[in-house]
């Protein structure tokens, strides 16, 4: 998985991906330029790389998709959370939300 | 969770792969197509937006793959592709497919047969005991003497209630009756057990109850019976209301308290049991008195179930200090006298004694017979990755990576062997009976049970080997695959027929290994064979064309000075009978079941060894005997009519006795003590064979039947007659004395003697048939080896032919190179069989382990069948066009 997000900590694709979605349904790009958007242009999805991640999730059962529309018109495959997905992101954050707390709390430590 | 889910989405996904292909395919599409829009907005030229969108996308086929792997099972996918791929692979080599299922099915099905039936009659004997793991048979034996005997009664309630480490102790003496089946009369089996026996076995009846404690004791107390499923079915046709009925057995009146389910057979392998009666009714079974409370009589058979986890040592040496303390207690009786626990498959008083040695040759063959299956298998396999050495090349060449290739060969390999695995089940399933049919016919009026049941471990067992065999014979290509010098590989393909690489080493081995199994069987089946014969012209010291037959008298309720009455007046009606030479009494025939007499004896003039009792075997016979059995008198005279109660006691013995107690001097006028009685010897007869004609002789005995009459006795006639008209007479004169009797069996000695043969009947039998099937196993394994070559050196037969080689050239060519690895095989063969046949000892008789007969016909056979399998390729190879061969 590693070499798929280069800029990316392992195992945190999954979590922004589901992230992305919390409030809208969105297609692959738009997931894509979702993550951009909103790590203010520091995180950079290889985009190719988000299909896999999306797949699994799917199997998974944490995130739906279906064939929608797009806003210039184009037929495209839209993903959105699922109540268990909703509640992998919750759990995911708060896990996320420690760890950092503890390795800050390290890394500003005396 | 989310991963159980995530397993069931992918294995969905096997089923929609297409739906999913296509649709992952529009997706990314769709994705470009965006960025490439975005792209010209931003300015770009259209072609430029279009490469720009797919470097930003990435690699599409490579992620294609990846993603795939998260919407469909990879493995299974591939399995499936691979299983496809395999069957039509298969399917292009039908032939080569089928011999190898075929060696297989045959491997997997007959060993799993014969094991499941050895396992059914050795290893766990009764299917509705729960623990017969911790059954042991429980026997007497006295130092210093070989062989065994029972336990008596008192002896047995002593270790009853002074083992701790034992949970149970069962008693189990086969006896019969005889019932009337309208005028006829039938011969039923009958056990006397212990009344703990249905609990102490944990075998419920299906109606009624089994024995009550107090059932088993009190001197013919208790009539009551537990009948067998079959008896039921048979006798009473199902009764619903069969509890509480009478049945007459010797003259008592018996009461039907349960009926036992329909599996179970009693404890006596090789019999099934009409019916059970508790101890309490010993002396109504026993013609030969009551015992209960004679602690030196030792009449029973027993078993003993070990708590849990006690080991069979612990509870000897148990048995032992208890054996010790009676010894002390009751030297009169005791002394010498030692218990000892048996593993149910040494169990010597019933079938599984006879059968175990057959059991193990037979275990010996078909494993031999695994062991060729399996190397033929493995060499029809490279034969078969010799073919596709060329595919697999290709494949590399192409890029397809190692482990690759190896799920692939493993499929196939799993293929083959599910196939071969299925069929050897249904061989199994089928062989279970087809054994038992193949087996000779017990004697008619016993009624043999071996339990036929498939175990399904043994299956898995045999199926497993050849399975391990097979998938390792697979991968060969495989790890061929990997030395292949990828650019030389592809030039040529055809190599010599007759180079030694390292391959054609491997297969030769191979051949080499099952020629010589195959000897090893069939100088075995050989040996085996010989010694039958031998053993059947072979006399056992009597004449065995006589006709025996007995007037079952105790069952009829007669006792000792009736029963006299009527035998000598048979025996007088019977002397006059036209064609009737002789005609004798015994209280027992040679060659049967039945126990002969045997006491402890005292010589005058002989020390026996100190702690050792010399204990003597004997029969009760009357006048004639000897004239009518054809055993010579060597010195002395045979007993006469007059030899009865009114004359002092009287013996005759035979040479090894007279050898052994009076070496060196004449035994003829001495005194022999037999229990308590001095016996004076009056004659000396020549040794015969008393139980088997493979025993060694022993001292034996006989004592005049008129000086100690019995009910129950067998009329020896020694006439012109056949069987059948000496029954329908002896009949008559039977219903003439007593209309209410009926002579039971009928037959010759030497059916007798046939059927204590049985066990090297048997093994002959099924030595035979697995014999046969390992040399037409040895026999597809050099024939493919050289058909293989063959076509391998089509390109070089073609060019010998071409410079000038004939036919002839050719013929001897092959046929050489087969021949060779067939003697090779036939040497190490040999050798191996002149170690091997040494452990065949006790089957043989009067045949050397190395008889040069067995071994020439063995050589004979294999090389006549390694000839026609070699000249088949042979005659192919003579038929190269060199013309199309070297175009090709």
């Amino acid at each position: 998985m590693a070499k798929e997000k280069p800029d990316l900590v392992y195992g945190t694709l999954d979590m922004l991906i589901l992230k992305a979605l919390q409030h809208d349904p969105r297609h692959g790009l738009g997931i894509a330029d979702r993550i951009h958007q909103m790590s203010k242009d520091i995180l950079h999805v290889e985009q190719g790389s988000l299909y896999p991640a999306l797949y699994r999730l799917e199997a998974q059962g944490l995130i739906k998709a279906e064939w929608g529309i797009s806003d210039n018109n184009r037929k495209a495959r839209y993903y959105k959370l699922t109540a268990a997905g909703r509640k992998q992101l919750a759990a995911e954050q708060e896990h996320w939300s420690r760890i950092t707390k503890g390795i800050d709390l390290v890394l500003s430590g005396a | 969770m989310p991963q159980v889910r995530a397993w069931f989405y992918r294995l969905l996904g096997l089923l929609r792969k297409k739906q999913r292909d296509t649709e992952m395919a529009e997706e990314f599409q769709q994705h470009v197509d965006l960025l490439t829009e975005r792209n010209i907005v931003a300015g770009m030229s259209a072609k430029e937006a279009r490469n720009a969108a797919l470097r930003e996308f990435g690699g599409v086929e490579q992620i294609k793959e990846t993603a795939r792997e998260q919407r469909i099972w990879r493995w299974a996918d591939e399995f499936f592709r691979d299983l496809r791929f395999g069957a039509r692979m298969l399917l292009r080599n039908p032939g080569l497919s089928i011999l190898i299922i075929l060696c297989l099915t045959l491997g997997i099905g007959t060993n799993a047969a014969v094991l499941s039936w050895i396992e059914g009659i050795l290893i766990r004997p009764y299917p509705l005991v729960p623990h017969q793991d911790r059954m042991f048979a429980l026997i007497g034996t006295t130092r210093g003497v070989p062989g065994h005997n029972g336990l008596s009664y008192p002896d047995f309630l002593d270790l009853e209630k002074n083992s701790t480490l034992c949970e149970a102790f069962i008693v189990d003496r086969i006896t019969g009756t005889t019932l009337s089946v309208g005028d006829r009369a039938e011969r039923a089996t009958v056990g006397i057990v212990s009344a703990n026996y249905f609990d102490a076995l944990g075998v419920k009846p299906i109606l009624g109850r089994g024995f009550r404690p107090e059932e088993g004791t009190g001197r013919n107390a208790y009539p009551v019976a537990v009948i067998s499923y079959r008896t039921w079915k048979d006798r009473y046709n199902f009764d619903p209301n069969i509890i509480g009925r009478a049945q007459y057995m010797n003259g008592v009146q018996h009461t039907i308290i349960g009926v036992a389910p329909e599996r179970f057979h009693g404890t006596f392998i090789g019999y099934s049991f009409s019916f059970w009666v508790p101890t309490s009714m010993q002396e109504t079974f026993d013609a030969t008195g009551y015992k209960l409370e004679d602690r030196g009589a030792r009449w029973i058979e027993s078993y003993a179930f070990l708590k849990p986890g006690v080991s069979r040592q612990q509870a000897q040496a148990e048995l032992n200090s208890i054996s010790q303390r009676l010894e002390n207690d009751f030297p009169d009786t005791n002394r010498g006298h030692e218990n000892q626990l048996v593993p149910l498959w040494k169990t010597p008083f019933n079938g599984a004694g006879n059968m175990s040695s057959t059991l193990a040759i037979t275990m010996a063959v078909v494993f031999l017979v695994l062991l060729i299956a399996c190397a033929n298998v493995s060499n029809l396999l490279l034969a078969r990755s010799l073919l596709r050495r060329h595919e697999m090349t290709m494949r590399l060449a192409l890029g397809a990576g190692r482990r690759r290739l190896v799920k692939q060969l493993i499929t196939e390999g799993l293929l083959l062997s599910l196939i071969a695995a299925a069929g050897g089940t249904a061989v199994a399933y089928w062989c279970r009976n087809a054994l038992v049919l193949a087996f000779p016919p017990p004697l008619p009026g016993t009624v043999i049970d071996y339990p036929g049941q498939i175990d399904w471990r043994v299956l898995a067992a045999s199926a497993g080997i050849c399975i391990a065999s097979t998938l390792l014979f697979a991968l060969v290509p495989a790890i061929r695959a990997s030395d292949v010098d990828l650019s030389n590989a592809l030039k040529a393909e055809a190599g010599g027929v007759l180079s030694g690489s390292s391959r054609s080493r491997l297969r030769s081995a191979l051949v080499l290994v099952q020629v010589s199994l195959s000897f090893i069987l069939l100088a075995g089946t050989g040996l085996l064979l010989q010694s039958l014969i031998k053993m059947q012209n072979a006399s056992p010291g009597f004449n065995t064309n006589v006709v025996a037959s007995v007037v079952d008298l105790f069952s009829a309720g007669y006792k000792v000075d009736r029963a006299k009455i009527f035998h000598t007046q048979l025996l007088d009606r019977v002397r006059t009978l036209p064609g009737v030479e002789s005609a004798a009494l015994t209280r027992v025939i040679p060659f049967s079941y039945n126990v002969f007499s045997s006491a402890p004896i005292e010589v005058d003039g002989y020390q026996p060894p100190p702690n050792e009792q010399p204990t003597v075997e004997y029969i009760e016979v009357t006048e004639d005997y000897f004239t009518t059995l054809g055993i010579p008198i060597v010195s002395g005279r045979e007993f006469m009519r007059t030899d009865d109660e009114n004359v002092p006691p009287l013996a005759i013995i035979n040479e090894t006795m007279a050898a052994k107690y009076w070496s060196g001097k004449n035994a003829l006028g001495q005194r022999v003590k037999v229990k308590d009685k001095w016996m004076q010897i009056v004659g000396i007869a020549k040794n015969a064979n008393y139980r088997t004609k493979i025993e060694t002789p022993m001292p034996f005995f006989y004592v005049p039947l008129r000086q100690n009459f019995r009910v129950q006795n067998t009329l020896l006639i020694r006439t012109r007659e056949t069987p059948g008209a000496m029954m329908n007479a002896l009949a008559r004169e039977v219903h003439a004395l007593d209309a209410n009797l009926a002579p039971l069996i009928t037959d010759r000695l030497q059916d007798q003697i046939d059927e204590i043969s049985y066990s090297q009947r048997l093994a002959v039998t099924l030595v035979a048939i697995f014999g046969a099937m390992a040399l037409f196993l040895a026999a597809i394994g050099l024939y493919g080896v050289m058909s293989y070559t063959v076509s391998q050196g089509t390109r070089e037969f073609g060019l010998r032919m071409a410079l000038g080689a004939g036919a002839k050239d050719l013929l001897r060519l092959v046929m050489s190179r087969g021949l060779q690895l067939t003697g090779a095989g036939i040497v190490i063969g040999a050798s191996a069989a002149v170690m091997l046949t040494r452990l065949m000892g006790n089957l043989l008789y009067k045949v050397s382990p190395r008889d040069p007969f067995a071994f020439g016909t063995a050589f004979v056979i294999l090389f006549v069948v390694a000839f026609i399998a070699c000249f088949l390729p042979a005659l192919r190879a003579t038929r190269i066009d060199p013309v199309k061969a070297l175009r090709v």
